[in-house]
């Protein structure tokens, strides 16, 4: 068996021959330097190309100075996955070029800045090509107009894209279609920044003769696809699925969601004709008053939701209870980042799956979805909406950094034409009757969901009171014991109904599997990956569960039931999910295997490769398996 | 066969402009202690609401933790009720009145849940002017916990211990003046004639009206040395000035006859008027009610009526740029935008 490290080279392909459609290539420059319109213009560019791409910004929690790393991913094969190894590197940040150019996989190609002098003695790595670049000279030449000297710092970046477009084969013409797109068509602005991209394609060619050997292709797999970010996606996603109340406190990774929201509604949720907003967006003065405006929006019958990260929800916990146990719909969208406490807040984790299952003091578990892609985002925001409304509870969407804030290529959304799910409401008529029998917290069908009403009904016996205290099935304040055992009874019974009702796995299986694959949310591409590169280059084919959310569901019960070994990938140290899939099958609990990725990055395929071989390496020596 | 006398027609039940009888108005029983001045405020909600006329399954009723946030449950039976978490109800009748702005929103609090654990929200629930009678019924301690000083009681009053309360009390008028608030009086729960003319005036208003009531706690804090008792709140209290009420469906002003008065309309054309008692005062004027409140504490006065209010001030819902009809009502075609789009939205995102 070929150890990781090798295969990891090799896969990827040796410094001297051509790779085609197939690299990382990473931009490390300071936070504030106005780098980012040139990394977007830099990955549309390989999109427009029809090149699979994805672009990851791994930034500090700080506005200007701090080092900041933007690393674009090109693969033909469609893995939009963070890439351990770097290939080609960009280097604009003094801070930070020596530590950069230590970390490039051998055989990698260097762009940097001159001045760097990083081809001197003692600092030189000689298995790397590199490519020194006057770019503070060069950015002189087009910015010497007075006016123009305060934009230098920004239009250097725009000389790296010429240069790196030379190098690797890019479309100078994408590259200006992109500007003009990324700029929204200023023409001083695009004339500008064109002229630099020029200046950068220029230089390359006149003095690098020997290109980078990792080459942009045309190909056609991007035709009709979008580019956008999770949040973005999620927002939309709030709008289509009809919600009327926002409410939010600004924290990263989230605060582009709710923000997006705002945005999308000033465009399509102005009533044409008296020109007032059709929804009621309230930036709140904390988490806690976020999810009390949703639960009382939810309580008078608005489809109404909240975007926060971990620590929101930490301060949220209480209300989320009172939202259990009083069943009141509510969707809360966490971003996560990396805890606890502060943490790392500008990185990315899946921290936060046993905090938001089992939300709040008491017996409380809540419906978890789990979206790993834009487009799920943007569907699932729409489950999330017609769950809390028909199972009358808060419902949570896991998303986290990485999916939030970076750029994903999707496909375009599909429109949705289902008629909204608002559960079991009964109108003034309903009332009328069912009358006296009616309890508000009475299972009558024996799925464990009552039948609720909406303050505003015209009856005169609608009314009920709401209370986080104890109450009997006709929402009566009550201490009594077997009061309190039959309702918190029933609320778990419909937990269970929410098990067929949450959105199902995507199942994969491969012929002579040896074992299972879990993953969800953004643990899935690095897991695809990982699975292709385990079948094809190590032998050890496996079956894939994708969990798309919690309550496990008779599907994925069923597919844990019939692999012996499974591996459970998610982004924390102490294996969350596979503490709450050994709580659901505890006879199974030593099936399964725990692949973690812990350091605020995106999961990387390599990860999950080496976790899987090392635990058949370990099973193997014990001669068990 | 001799002639059975006529039955005697019963007498209707007496009944509002709307045609309902009070008894549309009760709630629950009080399990409050016997002489608790929260029900005193409770019959007075009941009066309000059943003298204005709102229908009572357009009214939603929050509170939040604490012997004063039960009594939601102890009126108007007909209303939606809910009760918070300990010091968030703000928040909740923030969404539920944003989410359905033709609710008339009435808070009950106390000084535990509003001026401790609940400062931040009730902070910003009256820099938003959501549309909400906000109630604190004011003892100066904490009643279900039996009796630990709350953040209102005043500095030197003492616990039936003899602990002397050492901190420097919130009076919660003044701050909420200071946030801007658009209606802010103090009442005392022994004052009822002053409270129910505050209480529909409130519920004219189309912003918060903050009503600070002294509401003495018999159980635990109605003793000597106390400053919240009822015989140091009958001492003490002070009208800023006399009250009079018409609502926009009555046409009478015969309670206070214009003269040395001062009128203030609401939006609706309900009337409120003030007679000076004596003082150079004036309920639209920030700076001087402020200085008013603070000379009162210096003479220990515990001053009442309304303390100032400008109903010009634009409601929440006004702010948002929200439509004033029930979101909650929108059809899925006013919710739910168009195919073109979408196509138009994924169309920039190429």
């Amino acid at each position: 068996m070929s150890s990781v490290l090798t295969e990891a080279v090799a896969g990827t392909g040796a410094a001297s021959g051509v790779v085609v459609n197939d690299f990382s290539l990473q931009v490390a420059t300071a936070n504030g330097s106005g780098s980012q319109t040139a990394n977007s213009v830099l990955m549309r560019s390989i999109f427009q190309m029809g090149v699979p791409v994805s672009g990851k910004n791994l930034f500090p929690s700080n506005i200007q100075g701090l080092p900041t790393w933007f690393t674009i991913r090109a693969s033909r094969d469609g893995y939009i996955g963070r890439k351990r190894e770097i290939d080609v590197l960009v280097c604009m940040n003094p801070e930070t070029a020596e530590e950069d150019v230590r970390e490039v996989r051998a055989g990698a190609f260097v762009v940097y800045e001159k001045k760097l002098g990083l081809e001197n003695p003692g600092k030189k790595r000689d298995d790397v090509t590199y490519y020194a670049v006057p770019f503070s000279e060069l950015v002189v030449k087009i910015t010497s107009a007075p006016e123009h000297a305060k934009l230098r710092k920004l239009i250097v970046n725009m000389i790296y894209v010429g240069v790196v477009a030379d190098l690797m084969g890019i479309d100078p013409a994408e590259a200006e279609k992109a500007i003009g797109k990324q700029l929204k068509g200023k023409k001083k602005a695009v004339d500008l920044n064109v002229s630099a991209v020029k200046l950068g394609l220029d230089y390359a060619a006149a003095n690098f003769p020997d290109k980078i050997s990792f080459r942009v292709e045309r190909m056609d797999a991007t035709a009709g696809k979008i580019i956008v970010e999770g949040n973005a996606a999620a927002a939309l996603g709030c709008v289509f699925a009809g919600a009327t109340v926002c409410a939010w406190y600004p924290i990263t990774p989230s605060s582009s969601l709710c923000e997006a929201f705002i945005d999308f509604c000033d465009d399509l949720r102005v009533d044409p004709a008296t020109g007032k907003k059709n929804v009621a967006v309230i930036q709140a003065e904390d988490e806690i008053a976020s999810i009390g405006m949703v639960l009382g929006a939810g309580w008078a019958g608005a489809r109404a939701f909240t975007s926060t990260s971990g620590p929101g929800i930490s301060l949220m916990s209480e209300y989320v209870g009172l939202g259990y146990y009083a069943e009141i719909p509510a969707v809360i969208f966490d971003v996560q980042r990396v805890g606890p406490s502060t943490g790392l807040p500008t990185r990315t984790m899946q921290g936060d799956i046993l905090l938001c299952y089992f939300n709040s003091h008491g017996d409380t578990k809540h419906p978890v979805l789990f979206p790993a892609s834009p487009e799920e985002c943007f569907t699932m925001a729409q489950e999330a909406f017609d769950l809390a409304e028909r199972l009358q509870t808060p419902v949570f969407v896991l998303t986290d950094l990485d999916l939030g804030m970076n750029n994903w290529m999707s496909d375009a959304f599909p429109y949705p034409t289902a008629p909204f799910a608002r559960g079991k409401v009964l109108d003034a008529a309903g009332i009328e009757k069912v009358k006296e029998s009616w309890g508000r917290y009475r299972d009558v069908d024996g799925d464990a969901i009552p039948y609720r009403t909406l303050p505003g009904t015209n009856s005169p016996a609608g009314a009920f009171f709401t209370r986080g205290s104890g109450h009997n099935e006709r929402a009566q304040y009550s201490e009594k014991a077997s009061d309190y055992v039959r309702n918190v009874d029933r609320l778990a019974k419909k937990h269970d109904t929410a098990r067929a009702m949450v959105p199902k796995p995507v199942l994969e299986d491969r012929p002579g599997a040896a074992a299972g694959i879990l993953a969800y949310g953004t643990s899935h591409y690095g897991t695809a990956e990982a699975r292709d590169r385990l079948a094809g280059t190590f032998g050890v084919p496996l079956d894939y569960c994708r969990l798309r959310a919690l309550p496990v569901g008779p599907e994925a019960a069923a597919w844990v039931r019939r692999h012996e070994r499974i591996y459970v990938v998610e982004q924390n140290r102490d294996a969350q999910l596979v503490t709450i899939l050994r709580d659901e099958f505890p006879d199974l609990a030593t099936r399964f295997v725990p692949v973690r990725q812990y350091n605020g990055l995106p999961l990387d395929a390599t990860t999950v490769v080496e976790g899987v071989l090392s635990d058949r390496e370990k099973a193997g020596k014990k001669g068990s398996r | 066969m001799s002639a059975q006398p006529p039955t005697p027609v019963p007498a209707a039940p007496k009944t509002n402009r709307i045609g309902l009888p009070k008894a549309d108005y009760e709630g629950g029983k009080s399990t409050l202690c016997l002489g608790c001045g929260h029900d005193v405020i409770t019959k007075q909600i009941v009066t309000a609401f059943y003298e204005m006329g709102v229908p009572p399954h357009r009214v939603a009723k929050f509170s939040g933790i604490g012997c004063s946030s039960k009594t939601p449950a102890y009126f108007l039976n007909r209303a939606w009720g809910f009760n918070g978490v300990h010091g968030r109800m703000p928040s909740v009748a923030t969404g539920a009145l944003a989410a359905n702005a033709e609710l008339t929103g009435i808070g009950v609090s106390g000084d535990g849940d509003t001026a401790s654990i609940g400062i931040g929200q009730f902070v910003h629930l009256v820099r938003r002017n959501l549309p909400l009678v906000y109630i604190v019924e004011d003892n100066g301690v904490y009643g279900l916990t039996k009796g630990q000083f709350s953040a209102t009681a005043d500095l030197g009053a003492t616990r039936k211990s003899g602990a002397v309360n050492e901190f420097v009390p919130i009076d919660l008028c003044s701050l909420a003046i200071e946030l801007g608030g658009s209606f802010v009086a103090r009442s005392f729960s022994g004052d009822m004639k002053q409270l129910q003319t505050i209480l529909q005036a409130a519920i004219a208003h189309k912003g918060t009206s903050v009503i600070d009531v002294i509401s003495p706690c018999v159980t635990f804090n109605d003793h000597e040395g106390s400053t919240k008792s009822y015989k140091y709140a009958k001492e003490h209290e002070t009208p800023v000035h006399d009250l009079g009420f018409v609502p926009f469906f009555e046409d009478t002003l015969a309670e206070i006859p214009a003269g040395d008065t001062k009128d203030v309309t609401f939006p609706d054309g309900s009337v409120l008027r003030f007679r000076g008692l004596g003082r150079d005062f004036d309920p639209t004027d920030r700076e001087k009610a402020l200085r008013t409140i603070h000379e009162s504490h210096a003479r220990q006065e515990i001053l009442t009526g309304i303390l100032y209010v400008n109903p010009a001030k634009p409601s929440f819902a006004e702010t948002l740029g929200a439509t004033d009809k029930s979101l909650v009502d929108l059809p899925l075609e006013a919710l739910r935008p168009s195919r073109e789009a979408l196509d138009r939205v994924m169309e920039s995102m190429r």
